[in-house]
């Protein structure tokens, strides 16, 4: 996408003297960040919010995995264990995995990618990032009071009878938090519908772009019906009711219809903008335009809508009905299609490409690589004869971490290394940032590829002992976390390392086209100086004039 | 008796019938998926290589992106799935319709245990002992939460339902010991609700029974026996008389009744199968005989679980069709997206099977 | 390159509406986001009793006696007076708006607080109801318990009438919190519509008010048939 010949970020003269006025040095005092209504102030409180969340949610997690070393529980009670892994479930989903993307890099990047000056509701994003953090203050409430044990499914009746734990606090703390999704995807939404530069049509819209309105339709559709559930567990629990509970005539299996109606399309609020940043950075660093822009801009559209068709597939071995089993199999196939068409066009854009290994694009490759296989099995436990042996068994935990930390995180952390730049002006240490996209490849791989192994030999999941003969397996992942964990604990250091002391990034460090390269590093409060003008279809890397401007690219590494 | 620690193998024992069949899925699957990973793997790599950038300010061609490509890599990986679900779909057709000589065994989850009842009535906790070589339908049902019954070795899995009946069936063919697990979360204990189930040769089955098994249950005292003396101590003889029993007949006569169809004072008719002779001991007004007056009390909450299946048991036993299952369920009745389901869901008309209903003529 | 400098939007030119927020060009993108922002809450709405709606249906097929003889307990009257009472206050939302349109002040507050009198005309017959559905013991689970007047009901599958108002308090519960949300939203625009806000040229806010309230009208019209005309057909 290429503005009008001038350069469009020309400062005034007043401005290159001093040093020019950016969204950061704007305003200072804690205030005027609290009271922010710029979209980039906001996906920067999200940013330390999210990361937060996400740092707590990996603690959970090692605390799974340190448990799991052996065979009996001996690291901890079983009732903690069950604690751990649900707050690591609720944590990591609710105010982790579908927030991040959104959120944060969405929040920043979307109006500057359509050339807006703000999303078309300020107030209300910001009020978004409040309801947020209430939600979250929800559920750290239900923790440090001694947490929640259903697991973040919910499932009644345990959930709603059986449990001791403080589930209509953690409930309530998810609906709340739903409100704050709710929020972003509407803004999102009408910000695309309403606010585009002028030129830019849809067919000239990043594919990151076509990727946030689509999670943002899954959005608005889908969170509304967790928040009901949620709100009826809650009250069932509270008042005694019998909606859920089998001994008063209610039944539990709604609850299961009503919670995967929401949290199967959650899947793809999680894994839509991933795919959307991946398709950036292909065409980022392969110099090239993405190979079938629109079919993959369909194909995100297509999976969000087929998205809410599939939910059945989590009940295959409730007692479903033979032929609603057979339906919800078949389209839940039909969902691997477009995703399956995106990977090959990702994979062909490289074709004929000019490709540069940068930490971003370690990050896209290692997404197709293991989105591709969270994929494919995803298809096999779509198949009917082979989830009723794998369901509820580590097969299923390793497939959905494939999808959701191989493809949702490592689109999250290519994203963040992409636009980190933008964002703050400034560059991180190139090989420390590649050791640290090497070192959560290859952990991650050794920590849930085992898994997949371990649910096919029967070990059924959410267990805190089991029998010694999937200890070998165990002891593998859990070696592999620790590799992980050093993987993701190391860009907290030179992403703090850079604010401060990196090399000053300039506006396009790099050499790519798209509208937030256009406008300064960090861009300025409303996003650009001048109305950018789109003349052109995205991602044009073989117009004359680009070949003037690829010249800024940062010597990293 | 707890299964021995196998050696490391990544595919489980295969011990029964339809343990093969999913193998035989999961390898292929297999191969295809590795295939798709190679392929993209690959790409990449050579791509990577091939076309690595060479000089700062290089950029990639111009995109050609010809139709019959994306046509192409729409409609294979779209007809591999089609027919990998028909061969899926198949296998799980096979594993939800018991075969019609399935002999009945009842599971009650409860947390966090399994109970077990054979057709004779030995009871077992935790442990179920079957014969090799004869298909089982194991009826689930659950006291409290949700469970999930699973034997890796039979590739079989079933959740235990709270409030309804599922079902599952499996042929051993392996004798040995192999583990039981639940593998729907249920609670502080979720992870030691685990058992075995012991294959043995039919003899060996037989005097396991006869030496009363080890989990108690005195041989000969069966299920419908005991289900035989609930049904006169709960009195439901007093109403539910033996044809020409004389005196006042409340309730209609149970004999022959297990299978058949009953035709309701409604003027509809249902299937007296588990579902509905538990929902008529329940909730007896929910689909009244026709002939007779709701003058049955409910026993909701007078009788537990176990004694509900004793019962059941007993009502079969007085049938037409002895214990042979009724109607082809495999898997279960109908869930709740089927809208009108029932609770225990004796209304709707039970999922095709290839077991014939035996009707009453 | 055709455009228009943006330090212009810094200063907010004479030209602008003072109500034109700073992210947008004019008024009308202004209008039109709004406008489709509403539309889009509305659906999320819409997602949202959704889901009580199909718990509803559900056991509605599964205890229609229940659910009949739940229903016969509610006032069909006060059932009925409320719909009209609601249907009203939409009429005097519109009107709110038209005066606006023609650019009566005076006219945008008397009918403001016209539908806000009669919204809580509806809430104060739906607390008559309640009160009747505790004195006779009509309250599910706990809640009952809590307020002293346990579940009884003298008629058949009492546990399965008991879901029937469950499914009865929650819903017209959210609704009435609908209403009470919606009530605020007014007093709020009564407030600035007094110190004369609203005109002909603007008064996009209580188009969105009047969205959502006529939203919540249109809910309260699916409910009234489905919990209190059930047995109507019967007797």
């Amino acid at each position: 996408m290429n503005t009008s010949a001038a350069h469009p970020s020309a400062p005034t003269t007043a401005e290159t003297v001093s040093e020019r006025k950016n969204y950061l040095n704007a305003d200072y005092g804690i205030l005027s960040w609290l009271l922010t209504r710029d979209h980039k102030r906001i996906a920067i409180l999200y940013l330390i919010s999210v990361s937060a969340f996400f740092a707590l949610g990996s603690i959970f997690a090692a605390l799974i995995r340190f448990e799991l070393l052996t065979p009996e529980g001996d690291l901890m009670q079983a009732d903690t264990y069950n604690r751990v892994f649900t707050m690591h479930g609720v944590i990591m989903v609710f105010f982790f995995l579908i927030p991040a993307i959104p959120a944060v890099l969405g929040n920043f990047l979307l109006p500057i990618m359509i050339g807006a000056k703000d999303l078309a509701m300020p107030k209300l994003n910001l009020a978004s990032w409040y309801v947020y953090n209430l939600g979250g203050i929800f559920t750290l409430w239900a923790l440090v009071h001694g947490g929640v044990d259903t697991g973040w499914t919910f499932y009644t009746p345990f959930s709603t009878t059986y449990s001791n734990t403080y589930v209509i606090s953690t409930a309530l703390g998810v609906f709340i938090n739903g409100f704050s999704t709710i929020f972003t995807g509407l803004n999102f939404i009408v910000t695309v519908h309403r606010m585009r530069a002028p030129g830019l049509s849809w067919f000239r819209l990043p594919l990151f772009i076509w990727s946030m309105y689509a999670t943002s339709l899954v959005i608005v559709l889908g969170t509304p019906v967790i928040a009901i559930t949620l709100l009826l567990v809650a009250a069932e629990r509270a008042f005694g009711l019998g909606i859920f509970d089998p001994r008063l005539g209610g039944d539990p299996i709604l609850f299961q219809h009503m919670f995967w109606f929401y949290s199967h399309p959650a899947v793809y609020i999680m894994i839509l903008p991933s795919m959307g940043v991946i398709s950036e950075l292909v065409a980022a660093f392969a110099r090239k335009r993405i190979f079938g822009y629109r079919i993959v801009a369909f194909a995100s559209v297509g999976i969000a809508v087929l998205g809410f068709l599939v939910w059945g597939h989590h009940m295959f071995v409730t007692g479903q009905s033979m032929y609603a089993a057979t339906v919800f199999s078949v389209l839940s196939m039909l969902v691997a299609v477009p995703s399956a068409v995106k990977v090959f066009n990702w994979t062909a854009t490289l074709y004929e490409g000019s490709i540069s290994y940068q930490t971003p694009m370690l990050y896209a490759l290692g997404f197709i690589g293991l989105f591709t296989i969270g994929g494919l099995t995803g298809v096999m436990v779509a198949t009917l004869g082979f989830d009723i042996h794998v369901h509820d068994t580590y097969f299923i935990v390793a497939h959905f971490h494939y999808v959701m930390v191989g493809g949702t995180i490592m689109g999250y952390l290519g994203g963040l290394h992409y636009w980190w730049p933008k964002m703050f002006g400034r560059m991180y240490p190139g090989f420390l940032s590649r050791l640290s996209a090497l070192l959560v490849f290859v952990g991650f791989n050794l920590t849930f590829f085992p898994q997949f192994l371990l649910g096919y030999m029967g070990m059924p999941r959410r267990y805190w002992s089991y029998p010694p003969e999937f200890q070998v397996l165990n002891v593998l992942s859990t070696a592999g976390a620790t590799v992980l964990g050093v993987g993701f604990i190391l860009p907290i250091f030179y992403f703090a390392w850079s604010l401060k002391f990196g090399k000053k990034a300039g506006d396009n460090p790099w050499g790519a086209v798209g509208l937030e390269w256009d406008t300064t590093s960090p861009p300025p409060t409303l996003n650009f100086y001048t109305q950018p003008v789109v003349t052109a279809p995205p991602y044009e890397y073989n117009r004359e004039d680009v070949h003037n401007r690829t010249t800024q690219e940062a010597p990293v590494g | 008796m707890n299964p021995q620690p196998s050696s490391f193998q990544v595919i489980p024992e295969a011990a029964s019938t339809l343990a093969r069949d999913v193998d035989a899925l999961t390898v292929v699957w297999t191969l295809i998926s590795l295939f798709f990973t190679v392929l993209i793997a690959g790409l990449i790599i050579v791509f990577m290589s091939r076309y690595r950038r060479r000089h700062p300010d290089e950029v990639g061609l111009p995109e050609r992106a010809p139709i019959w490509l994306e046509i192409a890599w729409s409609v294979i990986p779209l007809g591999i799935m089609l027919a990998m679900f028909v061969w899926g779909t198949l296998i799980f057709y096979k594993s939800y319709r018991p075969p019609a000589n399935a002999v009945e065994y009842y599971a009650t989850g409860k947390q966090w245990m399994w109970k077990f009842q054979h057709p004779n009535g030995t009871r077992e906790i935790n442990h179920l002992h079957v014969p090799i070589n004869q298909p089982i339908r194991l009826t689930l049902s659950s006291e409290d939460v949700i469970h999930s019954f699973y034997v890796p070795a039979f590739r079989v899995k079933q959740d235990a339902v709270p409030g309804r009946y599922t079902s599952l069936w499996f042929e051993a063919r392996k004798t040995g010991v192999y583990h039981m697990f639940c593998t729907e979360y249920c609670g502080t204990e979720h992870s030691k609700m685990i058992g075995s189930v012991t294959v043995m040769e039919p003899r060996e089955y037989e005097d396991w029974l006869a030496s009363g098994g080890l989990g108690g249950g005195a041989a000969g005292q069966g299920t419908s026996l005991s289900g035989a003396a609930l049904f006169e101590n709960l009195g439901c003889e007093t109403c539910h008389r033996t044809k020409g029993g004389g005196g006042l007949q409340r309730g209609p006569v149970l004999q022959g009744v297990f299978g058949s169809q009953v035709k309701l004072a409604d003027g509809s008719t249902v299937t007296a199968d588990d579902a509905y002779v538990r929902e008529s001991i329940l909730n007896p007004q929910a689909k009244l005989v026709a002939g007779y007056d709701p003058v049955m009390p409910t026993f909701q909450g007078q009788v537990s679980e176990e004694q509900l299946s004793q019962l059941i048991s007993y009502v079969r036993s007085l049938g037409p069709a002895g214990a042979a299952p009724a109607g082809g369920t495999g898997g279960a009745n109908a869930g709740p997206g089927d809208a009108a389901g029932g609770q225990v869901d004796a209304n709707a008309p039970q999922t095709a099977g290839p077991a014939k209903q035996p009707t009453q003529q | 390159m055709a455009s228009s400098p943006l330090t212009d939007t810094h200063g907010h030119g004479a030209h602008h509406h003072p109500a034109l927020a700073h992210q947008f060009d004019s008024l009308d993108q202004q209008k039109e986001s709004s406008t489709l922002g509403m539309w889009l809450f509305l659906v999320t709405e819409i997602m949202f009793f959704g889901g009580l709606f199909l718990a509803y249906v559900l056991y509605r097929g599964r205890y229609p006696e229940a659910f009949l003889q739940g229903s016969n307990t509610l006032n069909v009257w006060l059932g009925g007076l409320n719909t009209a009472v609601l249907i009203g206050s939409s009429w005097t939302m519109v009107l709110a708006i038209w005066a606006a349109q023609v650019n009566w002040r005076k006219g945008i507050v008397i009918f403001l607080i016209l539908t806000m009198a009669l919204g809580s005309t509806f809430l104060v017959v739906k607390a008559f109801e309640y009160h009747h559905k505790w004195e006779e013991h009509h309250i599910p689970g706990k809640l009952g318990m809590f307020f002293n007047s346990p579940f009884q009901f003298a008629g058949d599958e009492p546990q399965h009438v008991e879901i029937f108002f469950s499914l009865y308090f929650i819903m017209t519960g959210l609704h009435a919190t609908h209403m009470v949300i919606g009530i605020g939203v007014l007093l709020v625009l009564t407030i600035l519509a007094w110190k004369g806000h609203y005109g002909p040229e603007y008064y996009n806010p209580l188009e969105m008010a009047g969205l959502y309230w006529h939203f919540v009208d249109i809910v309260w019209i699916f409910l009234f048939p489905l919990l209190y005309l059930l047995g109507a057909h019967v007797h």
